[in-house]
Parts: C-alpha cells; sequence; structure tokens
C-alpha cells in the first residue's frame, strides 16, 4: 500500500537545519531508499512563500498565505510503497521532526485502473 | 431429527461458541473483514433455513467454516469491480482449492486466527470506544444490538461504529496479525486494557440494565481465559485474568436489595464466589512465580488479600498498603494514591495516609473530587481532628452527584464527635 507521510513543524522548528540537522534528513532518505520503499518525497518551502487558491461562485480568489492558521505547518512529505499500517507507522516514528513535530500517516486511494466513463 | 427449536438452539450455539474462531479463521483466508463478516451471517442464514430440513451436522461449527468461505467466494465473483475483480478472482480461486484440499476430519486450528482478530480490533489506531466496540461484536460474539446496550449508546449509532471501524481497517492497511516481538509488549497492554475497560463497563454498578453489564463481566473473563490460553505465560495477562476473577468473585455480594452499593468491609462474605477466587489465586500464584510484576499483578494481589481474608477486621493492611506503594511507584495516579492513605490508616498509620493525601487536597485539579475529600475526612477523623474532619465532609458533600453517597457521608458527618 502507499502512504503519504505528511511532516508537521513547530513553524520556529524548520529554520536551517545544521549540518547535523541536514545529515538526519540525507540518513533517513538514504535509509527509505535502501529499503526500497520510496516514491517520493520532498521539503516544502515556508508559509510565507505559500498562495492559497479558492473557487467561489465561478471567480477565482487567490489569496496571500497558507489555507489556515495552525501551530504546526506541513513542511514536507514523503511517499512511501510498504506492506501495512504498522510497517508506515514504523517508518513514521524514525522521521527526523517526530520528535518536535508529528507525521500524519495517510494511505493513498486506490483508484480504479480503469476511470468509469 | 428433533424439532424445529432444537435447530434454532444448535444454530444459536454454534453461532455464540463457535462464531468468533470462525469469524477469524475466515477474516485470515478472504483477508477483509467486512466480507468475512457478510459471509459468515449467510452462513448462519443457510443454517436456519437447511437444519431443520436435513438436520443438524454432525460438526456444525465445520458446515459453517465451508459454507461461509463458498458464499465468500461467491460475494468476491459477484460484487467487486472490474479492476479489483482479476486479483480477488485469482485469490478466490486458490481459496477454493486449498478448500477442496482441506481434510473434512479435521477441524482447522483457530486459536492463531482468534489472537490475530483481537490484535487486529484493538490496534492502536483505531479509538478506544470502536476498540472496545468491535473486540465485544467479533470476539465476544455480542449481536450489534447487544453491543450497543452494554456500551449504552443505539442500535444504529452502533452499526455506524462498527462500519466505521471495519472500513477503517481496510483502508488505513490495518494488518490483521500478531505483531512481531518488537511491538508485542505495547499492543498487548492495549488488548489487556480493552479487556479491562469491557470488564469494568460490566463491573461498574448502577447504571444501565443489570443483565447485560453482568454478561460483561463474563465476556470480558471469557476473554481473558482467551488472552491466557493463547499468551501461554504472559505475567500481566495473568495478572489481569485473575483481577477480574477476583473482583467478579464479590458481584453478588456488591449491591444490596434496595440497589444500593455495600462497601468491601460491609459485605457478606458468605456470597462471595469462592470458585472464582479460587481460580484467580492461581492464576495470581502463576503470574507471580515468574517475577515480572505489574500492575494487573498488583491490583490482583490486593483483591486477592481481600479476598481471602476470613472477615474485614483479618484483612492483612500492613501488605496491602505496601502493595499499594508499589502500584504508586508504578502507575502513579490519584485514586491509587487515595487507596494507599487509606490502606495506611487501616494498618494503623493514619498520620501517614493524610500525609499522603496532603498534595493533593490542595491540589485545585481535584477540588471536586469527592472521594479524595471524603478518604481525607475519615483519617482526620481518626486521628481526632473533628472541625478538620467536618470540613473535609463538607466539601465531599459538596462534590457528590449521587444522592445515594451524600446521604452516607452526611450520615458520617453526623457522627463525628
Amino acid at each position: 500500500m502507499k502512504y503519504m507521510l505528511l511532516l508537521y513543524v513547530p513553524p520556529e522548528g524548520r529554520d536551517h537545519p545544521d549540518a547535523a540537522g541536514m545529515e538526519a534528513w540525507f540518513g533517513y532518505t538514504r535509509a527509505l531508499q535502501e529499503a526500497g520503499v520510496l516514491v517520493a518525497g520532498d521539503a516544502l518551502q515556508g508559509l510565507e512563500a505559500a498562495t492559497t487558491v479558492r473557487v467561489r461562485g465561478g471567480e477565482t480568489l487567490v489569496a496571500d498565505g497558507p489555507f489556515a492558521e495552525t501551530k504546526e505547518m506541513l513542511g514536507g512529505y514523503y511517499l512511501i510503497d510498504v506492506p501495512d499500517l504498522d510497517a508506515a507507522l514504523a517508518w513514521a516514528a524514525k522521521v527526523p521532526n517526530a520528535p518536535y513535530g508529528s507525521v500524519e500517516v495517510r494511505p493513498l486511494m486506490e483508484l480504479p485502473a480503469e476511470v468509469p466513463a | 431429527m428433533s424439532g424445529p427449536l432444537g435447530e434454532d438452539t444448535a444454530v444459536a450455539r454454534a453461532f455464540r461458541e463457535e462464531g468468533p474462531g470462525i469469524l477469524a479463521t475466515l477474516i485470515g483466508q478472504v483477508g477483509d473483514f467486512q466480507l468475512a463478516e457478510d459471509a459468515l451471517q449467510d452462513a448462519f442464514a443457510a443454517a436456519v433455513a437447511t437444519w431443520p430440513r436435513d438436520g443438524v451436522p454432525d460438526r456444525p461449527g465445520a458446515w459453517i467454516t465451508t459454507t461461509a468461505r463458498r458464499r465468500a467466494i461467491d460475494r468476491l465473483r459477484r460484487e467487486r469491480g472490474l479492476a479489483d475483480r482479476i486479483v480477488r478472482l485469482a485469490h478466490a480461486a486458490a481459496l477454493e482449492a486449498a478448500g477442496d484440499e482441506e481434510d473434512p476430519g479435521e477441524p482447522p486450528p483457530i486459536g492463531d486466527d482468534r489472537l490475530r482478530l483481537m490484535f487486529t480490533c484493538c490496534h492502536p489506531a483505531l479509538a478506544l470506544e470502536a476498540r472496545v466496540a468491535l473486540t465485544l461484536k467479533s470476539l465476544g460474539g455480542l449481536t450489534t444490538a447487544e453491543v450497543a446496550r452494554a456500551l449504552l449508546t443505539s442500535e444504529p449509532a452502533m452499526a455506524q461504529r462498527l462500519v466505521r471501524a471495519k472500513r477503517r481497517i481496510a483502508a488505513a492497511g490495518i494488518p490483521y496479525r500478531v505483531p512481531p516481538a518488537h511491538l508485542l509488549p505495547e499492543r498487548l497492554s492495549g488488548v489487556l486494557a480493552v479487556v479491562y475497560l469491557v470488564f469494568n463497563e460490566g463491573y461498574a454498578p448502577g447504571d444501565g440494565d443489570r443483565l447485560v453489564r453482568g454478561e460483561l463481566c463474563a465476556e470480558a473473563i471469557r476473554l481473558g481465559r482467551l488472552l491466557v490460553r493463547l499468551m501461554g505465560d504472559d505475567p500481566e495477562t495473568l495478572g489481569l485474568l485473575a483481577l477480574m476473577l477476583l473482583q467478579d468473585a464479590r458481584r453478588g455480594a456488591r449491591v444490596d436489595g434496595d440497589g444500593a452499593a455495600v462497601p468491601l468491609d460491609r459485605q457478606d462474605r458468605e456470597q462471595w464466589d469462592r470458585g472464582r477466587i479460587a481460580e484467580g489465586v492461581r492464576a495470581l500464584d502463576e503470574a507471580l512465580v515468574l517475577r515480572a510484576p505489574g500492575p494487573y499483578q498488583l491490583q490482583a494481589a490486593i483483591a486477592a488479600l481481600h479476598a481471602t481474608a476470613p472477615e474485614a477486621a483479618a484483612t492483612d493492611w500492613a501488605q496491602i498498603a505496601a502493595l499499594y506503594a508499589e502500584l504508586d511507584r508504578r502507575a502513579p495516579s490519584p485514586v491509587v494514591r487515595i487507596n494507599r492513605a487509606a490502606a495506611l490508616a487501616f494498618a494503623g498509620s493514619p498520620e501517614a495516609g493524610l500525609s499522603l493525601l496532603q498534595p493533593l487536597v490542595s491540589d485545585p485539579r481535584l477540588a471536586a473530587y469527592a472521594p479524595l475529600h471524603a478518604a481525607h475526612a475519615e483519617l482526620l477523623r481518626r486521628v481526632d481532628a473533628p472541625e478538620a474532619a467536618r470540613a473535609a465532609y463538607d466539601r465531599a458533600i459538596a462534590a457528590t452527584a449521587n444522592a445515594v453517597q451524600r446521604a452516607e457521608l452526611t450520615r458520617r458527618r453526623a457522627l463525628v464527635a
């Protein structure tokens, strides 16, 4: 099953990790690759770079900033392919931000191969 | 061939006794909680329809298992979507072949399947209330209506909760297995907590339907025995079973003819279930030999000291206080602290009990916690501090919502000279 690990961090917690901090992320990503479970993964730029789009009554509304003010912000993601939730939870617990942020584990919706006409 | 009532009873008995085990096996075979449950329902419906005509089969459980597996295969062929169907059908074909090879004389070993089902129903990714409901429904063999009644909710709401939980198991990819060794200790403690929660739903007196709630205690004990059988020598699993048996032994004596709660020291010990006490003490002894004490074993040891005292006055309070001290160290809580203080007072050291309570009494978070103030008042009375005792009784009375308890506290306050 494919799972998205959504990595949330407190806004003050993500600024420019030091060399040791970066090595933790590289090491974790390498571990995912070596286990053959990594599908994709990226870090996101900060909230100051976010733009939110809504369409209301046919009109496109573009706004500066994230969709909602929350204590934690989405800082990045990994997409992994593992047998079950326990395997996904084990990887989630090892994400470097788990000790100070949180990791939401969401299975991808499995859509049928053929889209019904 | 017996009459219709006989067949109904045979079906009902097969449903209650063998249903959970068969369900566990089916989930393992078809890999889908809901499909297995639907197929099992189909098989029992078929039993109700055919057993009165053809007679009850020699091995009802095997008949139900085979029928349910065939129904599951039929449903797979009929219901699945196009993309899904090819994979599923390959699985169904393998399942069918396996079913044909199965020796009809040998019932399937269901122990491991039931353990898998238990860990799946109690997975920490499910909400606690869903874990309790699923465990009762799938392993307790209770109907949805019975589970709803036991957990004090409506049948439609419970049906919804169960459907959501089963969907979540499938959608989130919760595995159907006994967790690997490195996860086992934390997962097992979660399973034990659910079983004890089921027990306490039944044990807590006062509200709901008395009959079903008594059955919940019995159901939790049955699950506890099953776990002990499946987990072998796990000290806390044995400890939990011992604790439930020793508490349940007092069930008949805990409420008087008017429905009021009877405190431990005034219970009629003749009414305690000696068989349960003996079994509980045996399970506790088995646990203690393994030399890995934990909170359930400590609580069971306390319950055993109460249960084996010939009369209230002969209770070994010093040892109970020592056990509460150990419990307080391992699983601290205000309730444990209060019990420890009371035990110290009964053991002859109310001053030591009072000094334990002092930090709790001045904790604003516990200002409305009636049992704390009631215990405080009792201890103050024992050290002959009547004014402080009366003030503590007043706090307890103000914090009590229950009329019976308020009357009892008022009676005790009046006794303070």
